[in-house]
């Protein structure tokens, strides 16, 4: 196996998870502080990818676009849990699942109406778009380093904030018990508003970082939201250590696979049987690994304390 | 709504819905036998659901799964020339049930957020499975040329044969559904929804139980895949769509969920609305969407809760 493409191939699986992890992050804090299971989650990613991709337009500057549709992203997120999901929160899952399905329809339509159904390739900056040699006969594009970079920089941030400041602990403290923080003086829905609008934000920051590297378009959101789905209930629903771990495995396994399954199968298999098996396999790969996981550890990798 | 209440009321709906072909054929209007059929086809996949969801308080985010393996079932013994009916639906029937058994031996053992991301993770992956096997059509799907033959018995090629066949199927799987959840077995399922560990301490193991009602309700949701795939004549993975576990979801929630016959009640709402919807504009699903909440919001017992005058 050459060397050169088993590197890139782990670097783009590492950049699938720190997309991943951004969706899941947002995804586990609403659910641990909450209790909301929030499909339209998905629909967060594509309204960032969208208004990003029209303010970059609007503007002609980059920047402005990307923060515009940050801000823009978390606005919808807010302006979506003051007017429907706050009375979902004392809801039963069931409840939750089906309001937050109906968003969806709502919201994937409501893209077709204004921007359409077809396909947005979005562009780049130049001082975006180029390559980076690594080393002799590696060249990675240097937008996919920037996404690690900041997707790693985001997993700090957010180990800050829930660790070691005072806002983390009233998060933490919410999480445990909603009453007790509430009793103590606490606004608990305006936290809980403010939780949800950041959640919406770092969906935003995975879809406007996406725009550029898969198309925008309606629907985009619910793809990655069932391959966030399963880097949760690997990683253990609630717990943002098990949402990073649970990203990385599942970005690897899913770029590994779709890279090395068919050539693999190839070797012990004729050419034609591999062609076929290859790429079903692959594609399930993710799946069959969140049955093993659950076989072994039915509450994920990392379970939250409660 | 008393017992003899309700019974009149099946009966009535039954009688509307036995009608619809010689009022279709009088009006001259072969649309309406067409789509009732198809709301009768997916009233029987809400009904499989109900058994596990409104009775075993299991919420498959997964069951159109097994539409799409019963639909292949039939359309891959099909592509090989094989149209026998029987045999293609007792396929159909067969392998949904052993693929609810793989998927429910491993989503079971978890319960609440997990089960739902879990049993949707896995239709997914049939999803994606259909999607990637090149020889079934991938995404485009297959056409299904002959529909399933029961010569001598029934021609489905026939629309009012047919539709009479789905309603007797429908009919069959209420009464069954009605037998099963008042059994001895439907006891333990609905114990072990409203309180596990008192199921527990009586003696009873929740899992067995409700593995068995899991493949059970794969199975018929099967046979409605089979009688889907007969009826549009065509398959693709679309069937699998996760979009189409929801409204399936959706119509055992509208209905209510505490009857058997409530998914029925919901498969009509659901698919009559959206067919009026989508006839009055293509942008039907922003109107069908926050009507999806609102339902979710205040009709909290379903339409099933409404007509009897029960909504909390």
């Amino acid at each position: 196996m050459n060397f050169v493409l088993l590197l890139e191939q782990t670097l783009n699986g590492l950049q699938l998870g720190v997309m991943l992890f951004l969706m899941a992050a947002g995804l586990t804090l609403v659910f641990g502080i909450m209790n909301l299971v929030n499909l339209a989650h998905g629909s967060l990613y594509m309204v960032g990818a969208y208004l990003a991709t029209y303010f970059y337009q609007a503007t002609g500057s980059y920047p402005l676009g990307v923060l515009l549709g940050l801000a823009g992203t978390m606005a919808v997120g807010i302006a979506v849990e003051v007017i429907a999901l706050r009375t979902l929160y004392e809801r039963e899952h069931l409840d939750q699942v089906l309001a937050t399905f109906g968003l969806i329809l709502f919201f994937n339509e409501l893209a077709a109406i204004l921007w359409g159904r077809a396909a947005i390739y979005t562009t780049l900056p130049d001082y975006l778009a180029g390559h980076v040699e690594l080393f002799a006969g590696l060249r990675y594009p240097l937008y996919r380093l920037v996404i690690i970079a900041v997707g790693l920089a985001v997993a700090c941030l957010l180990w800050f904030v829930v660790a070691r400041t005072r806002l983390g602990m009233l998060i933490r403290a919410g999480a445990s018990n909603r009453a007790m923080v509430a009793a103590l003086g606490v606004n608990v829905r305006l936290l809980y508003t403010f939780v949800f609008g950041f959640g919406a934000a770092l969906a935003g920051l995975a879809g406007l970082m996406s725009g550029p590297i898969h198309v925008v378009q309606p629907g985009m959101g619910e793809l990655i939201l069932i391959e966030v789905f399963v880097v949760i209930v690997i990683g253990g629903i609630g717990s943002i250590r098990g949402a990073l771990a649970g990203a990385l495995i599942v970005g690897m396994a899913d770029t590994l696979g779709r890279a090395f399954v068919r050539p693999m199968l190839a070797t012990v298999l004729s050419t034609t049987a591999a062609d076929t098996a290859g790429p079903a396999l692959a594609s399930m790969l993710i799946y069959v690994l969140m049955a093993i996981v659950l076989a072994l550890k039915p509450q994920g990798l990392f379970p939250a304390r409660s | 709504m008393n017992s003899r209440k309700r019974a009149i009321v099946l009966a009535a709906g039954l009688v509307l819905l036995a009608a619809v072909p010689p009022l279709a054929a009088l009006a001259d209007q072969p649309f309406y036998l067409d789509l009732v059929r198809r709301v009768m086809i997916f009233a029987i996949a809400a009904l499989s659901l109900n058994l596990i969801l409104g009775y075993g308080g299991m919420i498959s985010f997964g069951h159109a799964a097994y539409l799409g393996v019963g639909a292949y079932a039939v359309g891959v013994l099909a592509h090989y020339g094989i149209n026998n009916g029987f045999l293609q639906w007792a396929l159909a029937i067969g392998a949904s049930a052993l693929v609810a058994l793989a998927i429910g031996a491993v989503s079971i053992r978890t319960s609440g957020v997990y089960f739902i991301m879990i049993t949707l993770a896995f239709t997914q992956m049939l999803y994606y499975l259909g999607i990637s096997i090149a020889e079934y059509g991938g995404d485009d799907g297959m056409r299904l040329a002959v529909k399933s033959q029961f010569p001598g018995l029934i021609d489905l090629n026939d629309a009012t044969a047919f539709y009479y066949l789905v309603l007797a199927i429908l009919v069959l799987a209420l009464f069954l559904g009605q037998r099963l959840v008042d059994s001895r077995f439907g006891m333990v399922i609905r114990a072990a929804k409203s309180n596990e560990v008192r199921t527990r301490s009586i003696g009873f193991s929740p899992y067995p139980y409700r593995l068995a009602a899991f493949v059970i309700a794969g199975a018929v949701c099967g046979l409605a895949g089979a009688l889907l795939v007969n009826h549009t004549a065509y398959l693709t993975p679309e069937f699998m769509n996760w979009t189409r576990s929801g409204e399936l979801m959706f119509m055992v929630i509208l209905g209510g969920m505490a009857s058997i016959a409530g998914p029925v009640l919901g498969a009509f709402a659901l698919l009559l609305v959206e067919d009026a919807l989508s006839g009055w504009t293509q942008h039907w699903q922003l109107v069908l969407g926050p009507l999806l909440v609102l339902s979710v919001l205040f009709l909290r017992r379903g339409l099933a809760g409404l007509l009897s005058g029960n909504n909390e």
